[in-house]
């Protein structure tokens, strides 16, 4: 007994120094062939799939210049990266997607979780994502998938949610914004105050929403509860009731010719907006921005209800666990958060996970207008350089904690998804 | 008839073989006729292994999957006629109101219908003009590529350009208004059925007169000069002698408008707001939510009406034995 332990011992002992042996001499190539090493190192790709809102080329010629690291975008529908994440895993390194899809990606395995002690920015990430309140402590509205009800996995392979906080993080937050409905204030002609405007017979014929069928219901949910003909208890999951019951006044303002057309994509948003196509329509605020800087007057008008809100953040795919692509996207999440690219994506007034380090890549009148609801000193510009703003305006809806603060739901895939699904095919067949 | 020859061709080379003997001639004929069987299926057999791996294959693992079971994020190998059940939930029970699927096949039939008749009608006269009236081979080929013209910029820019022509404050409307024909706009002339029958029959016309001209090309022209010899009329000419003849064009170019069109969702999509129910609109919003056996199923549906469809046509025209 004793002996064969002991041999047992010192093979385990051999094996390790032939280990170490071997490490060196990996080491020690490293050294000697050095060439090869930097060629490998100027060839850092990663292939970053997501959706054409936050794949700017401005971001991917910024991050080769400060990190050396070439993205490749792989640009899709949200529908379309969901669909490519569940088929093919292989197919991309770096995962840019939205939290309400987590309901379907977590379970398939196929992404893997980052590690929030590797993140260098993570302390400083707005509580919006981790608690569900302001940097000021107020509480913000949680129905739907809120991102802090999905942020946390039990553990690095775990296909559960912990609502308690782990180092292990689905998604790391990056991009978020407060949705409400767009306005031509100059074809409308008086005030919008309410989300029960959207299917009011006064603009038949000249409303939109968003052609995806979990956020177009929340829409008309919002609109349901404005006005006053049901209090839903979660409007981002609903019972298969509720969605009837919602499903039926959407289906009696199409019938009565309330919508032109419902859009999904960013430009045709734009296009139905300017071409004066429809006059109030669920709308994106950089469309707004868009439509504004054609010299069209719009309006992304705050709403009493409130917000429907949406975040987005980075994860890679399991198939890059354990390479040294891993360690390629932590450097590049960690270069997204530290300022430049959270300044770039609130200039297009959507909102950056960390906000300190933005602030500090824009000047105090861009922080002002954009975050604190001043009115502009000097003219306000895109990225691009683009006057968005003449000097004196201000953005609609105000500051960051007025515009997060009122957010009531967040987009969200339903527990009854197949069901809704159904029920969609059948109101567009209406 | 190109092929009769090539055929010919290849197995001409066995001919000394088997004109050897006179007493062999029967077996040699045996044997003749089993090797250009073997060559003819030689021939047939890249397009046939093409085919069986790209078409035939998908299509049978199409039809397994739709009788799968799926939940949220993946299809479970269990078998379930759950797409089906689902697909034509409440069409019993919701009578005398018609179910989804009826009212959307419904939808998809009409439309179809419309195009059809318009891109044969257009196409035809189209086809006719270039095979009769233009006589230069040159400008044949110059007009037909005119004809591609709808091709030349991607889908969505080509559907996003109807609003400045078409919307409320577009081109028409406001030509109309001008002009004092009408005081509102006219509403009904984007984002409805108009429009997508409009956007459908710009694209498609060109797959109905590609094959009807190819049929009229080879017309006879002795045969058309027999009829205005015999004294008919250019109607009774165009009837009895042109039509009849340019038969397995029609055919072919109805095959291919009607099989497109019944699949199409884009157009339909983006043309009618996204607010008109198709059959190919139902597949993807089931693919969208990651429901790929429902999806599968509706897309046996789709194919087994289409084939129906076709089946049909091909009864009224054999078009292997026109060609």
């Amino acid at each position: 007994m004793t002996d064969r332990t002991k041999k047992k011992t010192i093979s385990r002992r051999t094996l390790l120094k032939g280990a170490a042996g071997v490490a060196g001499l990996a080491a020690g190539s490293g050294t000697l062939l050095g060439a090869p090493y930097v060629h490998a190192a100027d060839a850092k790709v990663l292939r970053y799939l997501g959706t054409a809102v936050n794949e700017g080329d401005e971001i991917s010629k910024k991050c080769l210049a400060d990190t050396g690291i070439k993205i490749e975008y792989i640009t899709a529908t949200t529908d379309d990266v969901t669909k490519r994440v569940i088929t093919q895993p292989n197919s991309f390194d770096v995962l840019d997607t939205e939290y309400f899809s987590l309901k379907k990606l977590v379970p398939s395995g196929n992404i893997f979780p980052l590690d929030a002690k590797k993140i260098k920015e993570f302390d400083n990430i707005t509580p919006v994502f981790t608690k569900g309140e302001l940097p000021n402590g107020k509480k913000i509205g949680g129905q739907g998938t809120a991102p802090w009800k999905v942020l946390y996995l039990d553990g690095a392979n775990s296909k559960t949610f912990s609502a308690t906080p782990t180092e292990y993080i689905t998604l790391i937050p990056t991009v978020y914004n407060a949705d409400t409905l767009g306005i031509r204030p100059d074809l409308i002609k008086r005030p919008i105050s309410s989300w029960a405007e959207l299917l009011n017979p006064e603009f038949k014929g000249k409303a939109s929403i968003l052609n995806i069928p979990s956020i177009g219901i929340m829409d008309a949910a919002l609109v349901v509860e404005a006005t006053g003909q049901y209090k839903y208890g979660d409007k981002g999951n609903m019972t298969r009731a509720e969605i009837d019951l919602t499903m039926k006044v959407l289906t009696e303002a199409k019938k009565a010719g309330q919508f032109r057309a419902f859009w999904k994509d960013f430009n045709e948003s734009v296009n139905l907006m300017a071409s004066g196509e429809t006059v109030i329509q669920s709308m994106w605020s950089p469309a707004v921005t868009k439509v504004r800087s054609m010299g069209i007057p719009c309006i992304f008008q705050p709403l009493k209800e409130g917000y429907r809100s949406w975040a987005s953040g980075f994860c890679v795919s399991k198939a890059v666990a354990g390479g040294p692509k891993l360690d390629w996207a932590y450097e590049f999440v960690n270069w997204y958060l530290s300022g430049w690219a959270g300044a770039y994506l609130n200039r297009q007034g959507y909102y950056s996970a960390v906000l300190s380090t933005a602030k500090a890549n824009m000047s105090a009148d861009e922080w002002g207008y954009w975050m604190e609801g001043k009115p502009a000193q000097a003219d306000i510009k895109a990225p691009d350089g683009t006057v968005l703003e003449k000097a004196g305006a201000v953005r609609d809806g105000g500051s960051y904690d007025d515009r997060m603060g009122a957010v009531v739901c967040w987009n969200a895939v339903m527990d009854e998804n197949d069901y809704m699904v159904r029920k969609w095919n059948e109101f567009i067949a209406a | 008839m190109t092929q009769d020859t090539g055929a010919a061709d290849l197995t001409s080379p066995l001919a000394p073989m088997t004109a050897g003997g006179s007493d062999q001639a029967a077996s040699g004929g045996r044997l003749r006729k089993a090797a250009a069987r073997s060559i003819a299926w030689l021939q047939a057999g890249p397009m046939m292994l093409v085919f069986a791996l790209f078409f035939l294959l998908p299509l049978v693992l199409v039809i397994i999957v739709s009788a799968w079971d799926y939940n949220e994020y993946e299809m479970i190998p269990a078998f379930s006629l759950r797409g089906y059940t689902d697909t034509f939930e409440g069409c019993i029970s919701g009578l005398p109101e018609l179910c989804t699927i009826l009212k959307t096949y419904l939808k998809t039939l009409k439309l179809c219908l419309l195009t059809w008749g318009l891109t044969l009608f257009i196409g035809f006269w189209v086809a006719y003009f270039l095979a009769f009236h233009v006589r230069s081979k040159t400008w044949q080929i110059v007009l037909s590529l005119l004809c591609t013209i709808p091709f030349w910029t991607s889908n969505v820019i080509r559907m996003i350009a109807w609003i400045p022509l078409l919307g409320r404050n577009g081109l028409v409307n406001q030509g109309l208004i001008g002009s004092g024909l009408t005081t509102q706009p006219i509403e009904w002339l984007l984002f409805s059925e108009f429009s997508v029958v409009l956007a459908l029959v710009h694209l498609f016309t060109f797959f109905m007169v590609v094959p009807i001209f190819n049929s009229m090309i080879r017309i006879d022209k002795r045969l058309i000069e027999a009829a205005y010899d015999a004294g008919a009329s250019g109607w009774q000419t165009l009837v009895n002698i042109v039509i009849p003849l340019s038969k397995p064009g029609i055919v072919i170019g109805s095959i291919f408008v009607i099989t497109i069109v019944m699949g199409d969702f884009i157009t339909v999509g983006v043309m009618g707001g996204q607010q008109i129910a198709s059959a190919g609109k139902i597949i993807e919003s089931r693919l969208s939510a990651l429901q790929f056996p429902a999806a599968a199923a509706n897309a046996v549906i789709l194919l087994g009406i289409t084939i129906l469809i076709i089946s049909a046509l091909t009864r009224i025209v054999d078009v292997r034995k026109e060609l």
